[in-house]
């Protein structure tokens, strides 16, 4: 079954009424990811399609306000034509796990926290969302933060909902602070230096003055990409100091202009560079780590079919051949060894229902997560069993 | 003082010797601060007007202590209240009579410096700027510069969510922390976060930042640090009035540059600076901005050509551009030094704080001072202008019959016009004890509901910094009570969606 309200009132019905009934409803916005994550019980559906319409946007004062099923391509196309932009740079699923392109509506992507290789610089989805409204597990109205950039009035449960998944709240309106778009970019990309060093490259740049806003390295290709952002005159300078500043590592250098450096980032940004069979893997570390991750689980075996670095290091994508376990067992050890966490992307539902799609949390924190979650959903009501099976 | 606390529990005092006793287990006898006259030190906090003695000062020293003391707390029932250098202008660290006060003065090391994770591990009462000043030998620095920087401490800013001049481009303490480790109050220790981005599940240190002490007590920070830029720019702006200073701002955002630092000051606190140090801000003007603009030297030297033709077109009466670092620290001088001036034109002031969102600043200063004319009082004006951000000055003078309750009665005044236009009641100094009874203006009951419902995840007898923040405290039992009608509609097909 399912519910397609038309505005928050209709919401907070529907949640009441599933409350009264105890039915467990999935929350959808175009549910373009309906097949990650833990699989929740999809029988009764909140599709957040029809609550739609950017209803504030002030370029002047970086702000926009959004329904929460507001597809992503209308609210970039709006900012695109006053040359503003979401500075997080929300990925793409499509190339990763099929779907259309382009599909995701503004609540999912704030719901999943989804941000790409800006992020080292910009922030995350997080950092941009000033505000929601939403209808909570138990069905009541309650809204948060604002529409300024400064506000410490009150908890910051924006903060908490960005990444939840949609298990404490359904979205219903977001505010967000868009950024202008920069002048130009360019990409310093350097290869043939392996993995190491190509690594060690981009953790050098990261720490220089030079204001890199995006640092992947591509084993696929042996390349380590840098991108500078800002006017034109600014990059083509920091682009020249830059070179200079590695010029130790060698390496041959090539800069790729502002069209193919755009596009370069974008396949980088929807993973691309590791899209096909098996099972997709997301690692967050510290940016030291990302080789030593990969060299490890080499070590131990694992079957590695494509991986990609990014965030300079900080970030590893991998694609590694179908296991009963996905290999969460030999990635899990490493990442507990190493500090961060790993998320199981994509593989078979049946795979996804034994295993922990999301990283294991010690004990103390694990029974705080629940607490938080039934603060706001104490019934269990909202996207059952996504993060956790206990809940 | 026109504040109500909570009556101190008899129950709490009467133990107060076995509560001392049990604290001396845990601490060294030196670490236990029971005497009256050294317990007056930590009175209150920079909210001056509030003042409380504590039950007990406790100074751990290890997170085994701190651990220990909560634990403690939890189990006889009594409150904690955390503290880190009591700069807090809301009544954050403000104590409570039947309370610990929890010093984290002694934790007071950085315990790691990682150039290449771009990050430091700092315990909590370390100083803002004893941070940047570690790191400045190798380029680095913290980004976030509350005035306060000298004296207040990194744990206080995760509570505060402090931010300075440098948060419109660089973002605030939340948008530069990685990891924290936390006590609860029932003494469990969490991490929360680390050297990697991103927490999975919910990001719990997000919330942890600005939740002004109520929800943990931090026992370390893992900061992001970041490389200074080449070179850095100041430009000195001055207008006939704040509305076409408040325009121009408005301009340079538009056109999308974010400086480093936009600050705008009026004629009144103008005055004020130039009367305490003289800096060479021009008199006559009506409002002066200053604009900072950081990067390469090719980058400032376009950007600033670009900020002073929107100036003139915008008006501007005069534009500076520094020609060396002297002369930006210069610009800069003032503007750092606004409160301690404005607090020699009028023997008090109360600091206020509220952000509204930036186009609505003419109106908003043409409505203040209608208010402050009402109240009596005069008011200077010094704006994180880039966000939005006010701080209106209320000169008062403690000393005359009334002043203080119009200084109070203003200050409302004016935070609810912040609300009315959009904004919000505090952009960085917190609700704490100062704004909670305006807590109303913002939200309903309902939403209040679910905060303090997430207070009890974490905290549910309150027993951490109660009092502050809400302007009633509920059961956690009562607030977990749900209210469900078994629909009224018809369940399921429901043909109105
Ligand atoms: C388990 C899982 C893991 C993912 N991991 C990543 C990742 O690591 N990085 C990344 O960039 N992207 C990730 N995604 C993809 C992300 O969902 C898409 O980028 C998102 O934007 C798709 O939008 P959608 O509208 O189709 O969302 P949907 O597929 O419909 O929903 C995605 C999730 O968001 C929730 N949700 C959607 N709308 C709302 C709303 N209005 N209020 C509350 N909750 C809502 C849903 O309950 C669901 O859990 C993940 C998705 C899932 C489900
Ligand atoms: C002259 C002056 C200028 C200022 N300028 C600015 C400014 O530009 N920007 C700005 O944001 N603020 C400013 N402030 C306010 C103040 O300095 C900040 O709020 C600062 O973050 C407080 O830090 P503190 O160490 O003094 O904390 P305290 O005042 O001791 O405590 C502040 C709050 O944090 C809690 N807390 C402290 N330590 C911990 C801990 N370890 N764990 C958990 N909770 C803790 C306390 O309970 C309290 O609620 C200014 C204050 C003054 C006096």
């Amino acid at each position: 079954m399912r519910l397609t309200p038309r505005d928050e009132k209709d919401v907070a019905e529907a949640i009441r009424t599933a409350l009264a009934h105890d039915a467990p409803l999935s929350i959808e916005g175009h549910g373009s990811k309906a097949g990650l994550g833990r699989a929740t019980q999809r029988d009764r559906v909140l599709s957040l399609a029809a609550l739609t319409g950017v209803t504030l946007y002030e370029p002047q004062e970086l702000v926009l306000t959004a329904r929460a099923g507001t597809p992503l391509r209308e609210i970039v196309a709006l900012l695109d034509a006053q040359n503003q932009q979401l500075a997080f740079e929300p990925m793409d699923h499509a190339a990763l796990l099929g779907g259309a392109r382009d599909d995701a509506t503004i609540g999912g992507v704030i719901a999943t926290n989804a941000s790409g290789p800006r992020r080292i610089k910009a922030g995350a989805a997080r950092d941009h969302l000033l505000g929601f409204r939403s209808v909570t597990g138990r069905g009541e109205i309650v809204k948060s933060g604002g529409r300024v950039m400064k506000n410490v009035t009150g908890y910051d449960l924006s903060k908490l909902v960005a990444g939840s998944y949609g298990t404490l709240a359904a979205l219903t309106e977001l505010t967000l602070k868009v950024l202008p778009k920069a002048e130009t970019e360019e990409t310093l990309l350097l290869s043939s230096l392996g993995a190491e060093k190509g690594l060690a490259a981009l953790r050098k740049a990261s720490g220089s003055p030079y204001e890199v806003s995006s640092l992947a390295y591509d084993p696929q290709a042996d390349a380590a990409a840098l991108r500078l952002e800002g006017p034109q005159i600014s990059v083509t300078t920091r682009r020249d100091d830059l070179t200079r500043f590695l010029a130790d590592f060698g390496g041959a250098t090539r800069v790729l202009a502002a069209d193919e450096s755009r596009a370069f980032w974008s396949r980088l940004r929807d993973a691309e560079p590791i899209a096909g069979e098996g099972v997709i893997w997301r690692v967050s570390l510290a940016p030291t780590d990302g080789f030593a991750f990969v060299e490890r689980l080499r070590g131990a075996g694992a079957p590695i079919v494509a991986h990609v670095y990014d965030w300079a290091g900080g970030l590893v994508w991998l694609r590694l051949e179908t296991a009963a376990d996905a290999h969460a067992t030999a990635i899990r050890a490493i990442v507990d060894a190493l500090g961060g966490h790993a998320t199981l992307i994509g593989a078979d539902a049946d795979i996804r229902a034994r295993v922990d799609v999301f990283h294991p949390q010690p004990a103390a924190l694990a029974a705080l997560t629940r607490r938080v979650k039934e603060a706001f959903d104490p019934r269990f009501i909202l996207e059952r069993g996504r993060l956790r099976a206990e809940f | 003082m026109s504040l109500i606390m909570p009556l101190p529990e008899q129950a709490i005092l009467a133990r107060r010797e076995e509560l001392l006793a049990r604290l001396r287990a845990i601490l060294p006898a030196a670490n236990v601060i029971a005497d009256e006259t050294a317990r007056r030190a930590y009175e209150c906090d920079a909210l001056v007007m509030y003042r409380a003695l504590p039950l007990v000062v406790a100074l751990p020293e290890t997170v085994a202590q701190v651990s220990a003391i909560m634990a403690l707390a939890q189990e006889m029932n009594v409150k904690v209240v955390p503290r880190g250098a009591g700069t807090s202008l809301s009544g954050g660290a403000l104590p409570l009579e039947d309370g610990i006060l929890l010093g984290m003065a002694k934790f007071n090391r950085i315990l790691e410096v990682d150039f290449e994770n771009r990050c430091a591990r700092v315990q909590p009462g370390v100083q803002n700027l004893a941070i940047s000043k570690a790191v400045e030998y190798a380029g680095f620095y913290y980004a976030p510069d509350p005035s306060s920087q000298i004296a207040c401490t990194i744990g206080g800013n995760v509570g505060e969510n402090a931010g300075g001049v440098h948060c419109l481009k660089y973002g605030l303490t939340t948008n530069n922390i990685l990891g924290l480790e936390v006590v609860l109050m029932g003494g469990e220790a969490l991490r929360l976060g680390g050297k990697h981005l991103d927490s999975e599940l919910y990001d719990l240190m997000g919330l942890m930042t600005g939740s002004e002490g109520l929800l943990g007590v931090v026992t370390e920070v893992t900061v992001r640090l970041l490389q200074k830029p080449v070179s850095a720019r100041g430009l000195l702006l001055a207008f006939p009035t704040v509305e076409a200073g408040a325009r121009c701002v408005g301009a340079i955002i538009a056109r999308g540059i974010i400086p480093g630092g936009l600050e705008m000051m009026d004629a009144a606190t103008i005055g004020a600076v130039e009367n305490f140090q003289p800096c060479g801000y021009p008199l006559d003007a009506g409002a002066i901005v200053i604009v900072e603009l950081d990067g390469t030297p090719a980058e400032v030297d376009h950007l600033v050509a670009v900020v002073e033709s929107i100036a003139r077109e915008e008006g501007a009466t005069q534009t500076r551009i520094s020609q060396n670092e002297a002369e930006r620290l210069r610009f800069w001088a003032g503007r750092k030094n606004a409160f301690p001036a404005v607090s020699c034109i009028g023997p008090d002031y109360l600091c206020m704080d509220g952000t509204i969102p930036r186009g609505r600043l003419p109106e908003v200063l043409t409505r203040m001072d209608g208010l402050a004319k009402f109240h009596g009082l005069r008011v200077a004006n010094v704006f994180h202008a880039g966000d939005g951000n006010l701080h209106p000055l209320i000169l008062y003078d403690a000393s005359k019959e009334g002043d203080i309750e119009r200084a109070e009665k203003l200050g409302a005044d004016i935070l609810r016009l912040c609300v009315e236009v959009g904004g919000v009641l505090t952009g960085e100094h917190g609700v704490g004890v100062e704004k909670r009874d305006l807590m109303g203006e913002m939200f309903d009951e309902i939403d209040l509901a679910q905060q303090q419902r997430v207070k009890c995840a974490f905290d549910p007898q309150h027993r951490l910094n109660p009092g502050k923040v809400f302007p009633t405290l509920h059961r956690c039992a009562e607030l977990g009570m749900m209210h469900v009608q078994s629909g009224k509609l018809p369940f399921p097909e429901l043909p109105r969606f």
